[in-house]
C-alpha cells in the first residue's frame, strides 16, 4: 500500500532557485506532495507568480486548490552584511516559526535562498520537541560548483537535512554525506 | 529595393547582450566599444541588441547603414525567449537562469562575469561550464580579447540536466514506490 499523501512546504528564490525548483516538482509526483505549501521573500515578486503558472498548468484543476503560496521576511538580502543580517535574522526566524506554525509540514524541500534557513531550524526543533516530524530535502544550487552556499553550509554542517544533494562532483568529494545527484537544469 | 531588404533581414545576424534584472553597466559599456563592434562586425554579425535592465548607462544607437554594426538597446522585456531565440550570438551576465536558458537553445554564449558583486560565487558556474567547453567566460575587461580570440566550432553543445535522480532518491526516502 502506498503512503498518505505528505503536506509539503516548498521554498522558493529568486536567482535561478525558483526554476531549479519547478523542475524539481515537474518530476515529482505532486498528488504524493499535496498540499504544497509555496513559501518566497516578501521582496521576492517573481517566484510565486512562477509557481502559480506551473500550477494552473496541471490538466487537473482540483489539484490547483491543493496548493497555497505565502512570502516571508528575509533573513539576508544579496550583499547584506554578516553583522547586520544577525537582526533581520531574528525577524525572519519570528515570521517564519508563524508560518511553520500555521503550515507545520511533512515534507520540505529547499535549494539555498537565505530564508529556507529559519525555517528548517524550526523544523528540526519541532521534530525535537515532537511538536511535528518532518523530512527536509535540500538541493544546492547549480551554481555551487566548488563551494557551498551559506545556507548549504549552515545545514550540512548541523546536519538538518535529511537528505542533501548536490549538483556537481568536486562538491561531493567535499562534503561526502551529500548526495551526488547530477545537474537538474 | 525591397529584395535588397528580404536580403538584408534573412543575413540579420544579432548579438544579443543581456544583463538580466539587475543592472551591469561594466558590462554594456564594454560591448558599446568601437573595438568590440568592430570586431562583431568584422565577425559578420550585423545587430548589437543590449537588455541594459536597471543600468544607467545608456550606449549609443546606431541605425548600421554606413557599414557598421547597428546598436539598440531595451531595459526589460517579457519576450527575453523570442529576443535570445533570434540571436546568433549571446553574451550574458553570469546568473544560471539566463545561461541555461541560453544553452537550451543552443546559442554560442559568451557569459560575461561580474566582478563588483560583494558575494561573487557567480564565476564558479562560467568556469565549470567554460572548462565543459559549454560556453565561453570573460571579465568585462577581457571581453575583446575573448571575442577575438573565440572559435565557435570548439563549443560542444550542453545537454539539459535531468531532475530525476534526486525525486527518485527523494521518494524512496519516503516510502514512496520507484516508478
Amino acid at each position: 500500500m502506498s503512503p498518505q499523501p505528505l503536506s509539503t512546504l516548498i521554498v522558493l528564490g529568486s536567482g535561478g532557485h525558483t526554476a531549479e525548483m519547478l523542475n524539481l516538482l515537474s518530476v515529482l509526483h505532486t498528488d504524493r506532495f499535496t498540499p504544497r505549501f509555496y513559501i518566497a521573500a516578501a521582496t521576492d515578486n517573481m517566484s510565486l507568480q512562477k509557481a502559480r503558472l506551473f500550477e494552473n498548468s496541471f490538466i487537473d484543476k482540483t489539484v490547483v486548490e491543493n496548493a497555497q503560496f505565502m512570502q516571508i521576511y528575509r533573513s539576508r538580502e544579496v550583499g547584506q552584511s554578516y553583522l547586520t543580517s544577525v537582526g533581520t535574522t531574528l525577524m525572519a526566524i519570528a515570521h517564519a516559526l508563524w508560518l511553520m506554525i500555521k503550515i507545520r509540514p511533512q515534507v520540505i524541500l529547499c535549494n539555498g535562498p537565505g530564508t529556507c534557513v529559519p525555517l528548517c531550524v524550526i523544523a528540526f526543533f519541532f521534530k525535537v520537541v515532537g511538536i511535528r516530524w518532518s523530512s527536509t530535502f535540500y538541493v544546492e544550487s547549480i551554481a555551487r560548483v566548488r563551494r557551498l552556499s551559506l545556507s548549504g553550509l549552515l545545514l550540512y554542517k548541523l546536519c538538518m537535512a535529511d537528505q542533501f544533494f548536490v549538483q556537481w562532483p568536486q562538491l561531493q568529494r567535499k562534503y561526502p554525506r551529500a548526495h551526488y545527484v547530477g545537474c537538474l537544469m | 529595393m525591397g529584395d535588397t531588404h528580404d536580403k538584408m533581414e534573412s543575413e540579420k545576424r544579432i548579438v544579443f547582450v543581456t544583463v538580466g534584472t539587475t543592472s551591469f553597466d561594466t558590462l554594456v559599456r564594454a560591448v558599446d566599444n568601437s573595438e568590440v563592434k568592430r570586431e562583431l562586425f568584422g565577425r559578420g554579425y550585423t545587430h548589437l541588441l543590449i537588455q541594459m535592465g536597471r543600468g544607467s548607462y545608456t550606449p549609443t544607437k546606431s541605425s548600421g547603414e554606413d557599414g557598421c554594426l547597428a546598436v539598440d538597446y531595451f531595459t526589460f522585456s517579457s519576450s527575453i525567449a523570442d529576443t535570445l531565440r533570434s540571436a546568433s550570438l549571446v553574451i550574458s551576465h553570469a546568473g544560471s537562469g539566463s545561461i541555461f536558458e541560453t544553452l537550451r537553445l543552443g546559442k554560442p554564449l559568451i557569459v560575461v562575469v561580474n566582478e563588483d558583486l560583494m558575494d561573487n560565487h557567480q564565476s564558479e558556474l562560467a568556469e565549470e561550464l567554460a572548462d565543459r567547453k559549454h560556453l565561453f567566460c570573460a571579465s568585462p575587461q577581457t571581453l575583446l580579447r575573448t571575442i577575438n580570440g573565440m572559435h565557435l566550432e570548439s563549443l560542444i553543445p550542453y545537454h539539459p540536466g535531468d531532475a530525476r535522480p534526486v525525486a527518485k532518491l527523494i521518494n524512496r526516502f519516503l516510502g514512496f514506490p520507484d516508478d
